[in-house]
């Protein structure tokens, strides 16, 4: 909302500067966005008359004028303008000066004659024929009768282009605030003033309202309120200037006298007016009724709208004239021909607005206030007021009466006051007199023990309501500053200390964090080669989403991993090593949450890399989570991922983790030109399996007993399966194991490989003994050869 | 015999003294010492020699014995030290070589001052407290007494899934979960994302990370959040730290304030920071509305409450003095590394 400082200084008197006004407006909840002073970029540019005019000895267009601008001499200055006659009041941007734009004008010549300045155009000031009808376009500015044509006068001071716009940001629940009236009431109780109100005074012309008009509200729960006038011989004109000063600073084109009172009685109540032509309106009769089935309105900018029955609409006999707090129908507009008029001055209920501009796809300046809900006792004064600016304006005749079809109670909702509850709320010390004063500067009334909430403050329903009202003007900034006392009991969650675990691990592993959208194109499922009949294609689909590039909820976090590993990849980063923490979303039906599992999502490529890299983060994790006793297998069947370089990692049966090579066809799909390494984490699983509780074992007091084995076995028995034979088979005296060698190649025979493990032995009580050492050598070897993998001889 | 003694002694002195190893040690120490040494075999005359002389060359035979001895030592000393520093002098490295070691990860910008803030308000004693991201409209919005055509809807725009599913727009739902699963007194924040569909630019994002606050107990009062907040923000940016509440409107609180912090950049004085504001909005709060109380089986008679929410991206962004909001979501790994 953009206001005049004129404008309010017509309701308030401010004495103040223009910031501390912005200050004091925004400590008290009427925020200040910005503010600036009309033309304050223009400067030295003085009224001047035209004295005389002379063709240029060298030019066919230009002429020489004599400029008096109140000095003792006139000044010679040489213009191309043809629409120049002497006695002309004109704007004489001086040598120095500058005009719109910032651009500067220096003394000079022109064809070899000396011109000490430059005669302005609207635009040269920043101005539009919309602000001084009379004035042409492309010409010099020739000041009316409505400037101040003071010869050397300040131009702004002269044509009125010196006020104040202040921006203000109005939330939603303030609506009396979108008006000049509204924030006057603001700034007055909060710079200690009085509010001038003053009622509309109309004389009227004496023939009868109601041999013109009627008004029907057929559906009373979304109108509360319609008030209709008659203004005949409208003689419509440009509006004063003093009217059309005050729109172009609240950001309003003038338009016409009517147009414009409509404007300004909206922007001074907040009240939207709308005007009709009579001759549109069959049998001169308004009703205000829903749509019916299979309607239509042309609009007033010109595009057809089919209604529907929810829509409330202002109809004549026939048909619909307006979408009710919306638009106008194209006939209802004033034209050159318009003789008789009816104001509208209406209450309509905000969410059948809201909803009605939402469906029909036009918000406008009307109906973003009716949706906030209006007070139905602001439709008579500003009727009134329009009326009385027609007086003003000589814009027409006003008949008499004005026909008030009112469906609201007009009464005043109450609060008990009760300035300890305030007290206690807000935490301050405020005496129930201050309390008192308080309300009454926002036009509340305290009486017999209650407050009585003016009509146009729907939003005060409640004792915390009224509080913000003592606190704001109270002011925020002396509320005491209390820190909080008393024990709380704040202790990190399982889950909460384990992501800070995971994520300090793969940072120490040299995995940087990423942060990447939850939801993603479908189109990636078949970019990562998801199978047809895959269930994790079967995504959280957003209704209305932005494109469809974010248009599911990711089924898992590989796609987003696959979509940074590219764009590093495409940036020419050499290598990337990254991890995220964070949700896939797995839908539940309608009448259920999506499952939201949060997963470790691990991404690498680069030179050092590969599948045991990505391995290695991972057991990384398992040992800083305490998990323990899982199984690692291969995956061959995976699309995503390379049939032979992959593991899927289980847990009592539970995949836990997926680990591999991304397949060859998913890296050229994402155009990643390097192989590439993607695992993933489940992190409930590692939280239900994980056991990060520590405890301390003595150290061993006997030595270790080490034997090596080396088996041969099918080059396709994976290592992890004789590694838990022999383990089984060495029993609890077993300390470690590991494999030291694979060897393929003669003299082992073409198919097969030699595995060798080294196995540490410990008892905790005694020193081993060579035999049960040897003894537990034999068990192994019993086992592997029951599986046909023998020891290699 | 004495002159045999000393010529050995002369002898050997000069052998010791000119010998450059070990090994040439040794077999001084053989030949003069040994027991078939130069030494020793003069000794075995020692019978030959009167009762007179014997005890005075044998004497000597010791002196001498001891001082070849001891200066076989010494000489073994220097040069032990001497091989021990010419071998540590050919194990020299150019120690400004670059190591080996394995790169750091690096923790994200999002998560690094995150956890400054949950570290903050864990010292204050709080919990952090989550909640789904696939919301109810209820949680979302009804419940924070925004009804369905409540223009507060407006500013906010959702995606939906559903007529009633959607992804929420803002952390607060979280209020509602937690009083709806605890009773009072209650200390939480709880940050999250949270979804709203705007188009990517600079300084818009349709997902980004919000922290939402929540206290609720008996007496708690708008001059509780006035100190609560400002210790947080002391906390964040330093001990001069001031803040400003203006007052603002949310459905679910009232009254309601936005917050502002003294510049950390100028203080306060004014500066392209803060656009020359001297302030900078950082969350917005207020108290908790009682309708909000109520809904969640909260006596607003009995227990009152204040609740803040803070947007993260703008906490990193001023940090770190990021211009552009996109390169958190961009993750080129030039942009990780630096933090």
């Amino acid at each position: 909302m953009n206001t005049s400082k004129k404008w309010l200084l017509d309701f308030v008197d401010l004495d103040c500067t223009d910031k501390a006004f912005a200050d004091g407006m925004t400590l008290s909840g009427s925020k200040v966005e910005a503010f600036a002073v009309e033309g304050s970029e223009l400067s030295n540019i003085v009224t001047g008359r035209i004295e005389s005019l002379e063709r240029h000895p060298d030019s066919d267009h230009m002429w020489i004028c004599m400029v008096n601008v109140g000095a003792n001499e006139d000044l010679q200055i040489v213009t191309g303008a043809q629409n120049l006659s002497v006695g002309d009041v004109v704007p004489v941007a001086l040598d120095n000066s500058v005009v719109h734009g910032g651009k500067q004008i220096k003394k000079g010549k022109l064809r070899g004659v000396e011109s000490c300045g430059m005669l302005c155009s609207l635009g040269e000031l920043g101005l539009t024929t919309h602000d001084f009808p009379y004035a042409i376009e492309d010409g010099i500015f020739v000041l009316g009768e409505d400037c101040d044509r003071t010869l050397g006068l300040d131009i702004r001071e002269a044509i009125g282009l010196n006020d104040t716009v202040t921006e203000f940001e109005i939330t939603s629940n303030r609506p009396d605030c979108l008006s000049i009236l509204g924030l006057a009431r603001e700034a007055a109780a909060t710079f200690g003033k009085d509010l001038k109100i003053r009622e509309p005074k109309v004389h009227f012309s004496g023939k009868d309202v109601h041999d013109f008009l009627s008004v029907n509200i057929l559906a009373p729960e979304r109108c509360y309120r319609y008030c209709g006038a008659v203004v005949e011989n409208v003689r419509v004109k440009p509006s004063p200037r003093w009217m059309r000063e005050r729109l172009r600073a609240c950001g309003v084109r003038p338009i016409n006298n009517i147009v414009d009172i409509t404007n300004y009685v909206m922007l001074e109540y907040g009240q939207p007016m709308h005007a009709f032509d009579l001759r549109y309106l069959k049998g001169g009769s308004v009703i205000v009724r829903l749509a019916k089935q299979g309607e239509s309105i042309t609009t007033l900018d010109g595009i057809e709208r089919a209604l529907s029955e929810e829509m409330l609409v202002i109809a004549d006999e026939e048909k619909p004239v307006a979408v009710a707090g919306v638009m106008g129908g194209e006939y209802s507009g004033i034209m050159d021909d318009t003789n008789t008029i009816v104001f509208e001055s209406a209450c309509f209920n905000g969410p059948t607005t809201r909803l009605t501009a939402k469906a029909l796809g036009m918000r406008t300046e009307s109906s973003g206030r009716f949706e906030k809900e209006l007070d139905p006792a602001s439709c008579m004064p500003a009727i009134l007021r329009a009326l009385e600016l027609v007086e003003l304006l000589d814009a027409g005749d006003v008949i008499n009466g004005i026909i008030d079809c009112d469906k609201s109670t007009h009464e005043r909702r109450t609060l008990p006051f009760d300035p300890d509850w305030v007290n206690n709320f807000i935490g301050i010390d405020v005496s129930a007199d201050e309390q008192k004063k308080i309300l009454e500067a926002i036009d509340f009334e305290v009486k017999d023990g209650l407050i009585y909430i003016p009509t146009f403050r729907a939003d005060i329903e409640h004792q915390a309501d009224v509080s913000e009202e003592i606190a704001r003007f109270y002011g925020y900034q002396n509320i005491p500053n209390r820190p909080l006392s008393g024990v709380a009991n704040a202790k990190r969650t399982p889950a909460q200390k384990l992501e800070t675990l995971i994520s300090a691990t793969l940072r120490a592993c040299g995995l940087s964090e990423i942060a990447t959208f939850s939801f993603i194109s479908p189109k990636h499922y078949d970019k990562m080669r998801l199978l047809a009949d895959s269930p994790k294609r079967n995504s959280v689909v957003i209704s209305n989403p932005l494109g469809e590039d974010t248009s599911v909820m990711r089924t898992t976090v590989i796609p987003s991993m696959l979509d940074v590993l590219a764009r590093n990849y495409n940036n020419r980063n050499e290598a990337a090593a990254l991890f995220e923490l964070s949700n896939e979303y797995i839908p539940n039906g309608a009448d259920k949450l999506p499952d939201e599992n949060e997963m470790v999502t691990l991404g690498l490529y680069g030179e050092d890399v590969d599948y045991f890299t990505l391995k290695g983060v991972a057991e990384a994790v398992f040992t800083a989570c305490g998990v323990t006793g899982y199984d690692i297998e291969p995956l061959t069947d995976d699309p995503t991922f390379h049939p032979g370089r992959t593991a899927v990692v289980t847990i009592d049966g539970k995949q836990i983790a997926i680990l591999g090579e991304v397949h060859p066809l998913v890296l050229k799909n994402y155009d990643i030109g390097v192989k590439a390494y993607v695992g993933q984490i489940d992190f409930n699983l590692l939280l239900e399996y994980g056991d990060t509780d520590r405890k301390y074992t003595a150290l061993p007091r006997f030595p270790a007993t080490s034997r090596d084995l080396a088996f041969v076995c099918g080059i396709d028995i994976p290592v992890l399966k004789i590694e838990k034979l022999i383990t089984e088979a060495v029993g609890k005296i077993l300390e470690s194991i590991k494999l030291f060698d694979v060897y393929i190649g003669p003299p082992i025979l073409p198919g097969l490989k030699s595995v060798a493990f080294s196995i540490k032995m410990r008892a905790a009580d005694r020193t081993l003994t060579d035999e049960e050492a040897d003894a537990a050598m034999k068990r192994a070897i019993k086992a592997l050869d029951k599986i046909g993998i023998s020891l290699r001889s | 015999m004495k002159e045999q003694l000393e010529a050995i002694r002369a002898v050997a002195k000069d052998v010791l003294q000119s010998a450059t190893s070990l090994q040439e040690l040794d077999a001084a120490r053989v030949k003069y010492l040994g027991k078939k040494g130069e030494l020793t075999a003069i000794l075995k005359q020692m019978g030959r020699l009167s009762a007179e002389e014997r005890p005075v060359i044998g004497q000597l035979a010791n002196e001498i014995r001891a001082d070849l001895e001891a200066r076989i030592d010494e000489s073994m000393e220097q040069i032990k030290a001497r091989m021990l520093e010419e071998k540590l002098k050919a194990e020299t490295i150019d120690v400004t070589m670059p190591s080996d070691a394995k790169a750091l990860g690096h923790k994200h910008p999002l998560s690094i001052v995150l956890d400054e803030v949950k570290d903050i308000f864990y010292g204050m004693g709080f919990s952090v407290a989550s909640g789904p991201e696939v919301e109810w409209d209820y949680y979302n919005f009804e419940a924070l007494n925004i009804p369905k055509n409540h223009p507060a809807r407006d500013t906010q725009d959702t995606f939906y899934i559903t007529e009633n599913m959607l992804l929420r727009t803002q952390t607060s739902p979280c209020q509602i979960r937690v009083m709806e699963q605890q009773k009072p007194p209650i200390r939480v924040i709880a940050p999250g994302r949270v979804y709203r569909s705007d188009a990517v630019d600079a300084t818009h994002s349709p997902i980004f990370h919000q922290i939402e606050g929540l206290v609720v107990d008996k007496g708690i009062t708008m001059a509780d959040l006035k100190g609560n907040l400002e210790s947080f923000a002391k906390s964040l940016y330093g001990e001069e730290t001031k803040i400003r509440l203006r007052p603002h409107h949310f459905p679910f609180t009232e009254p309601s304030c936005e917050i502002d912090v003294s510049c950390f950049a100028c203080g306060g004085k004014g500066c392209p920071m803060c656009k020359g504001e001297g302030w900078i909005e950082i969350l917005g709060g207020g108290m908790v509305h009682p309708k909000v109380l109520k809904n969640c089986g909260v006596d607003p008679d009995v227990y009152s409450g204040f609740a803040f929410g803070i947007g993260l991206e703008r906490l990193v962004m001023f940090r770190f003095n990021i211009d552009d909001m996109r390169l958190l979501y961009e993750n080129d790994v030039r942009f990780l590394k630096q933090f």
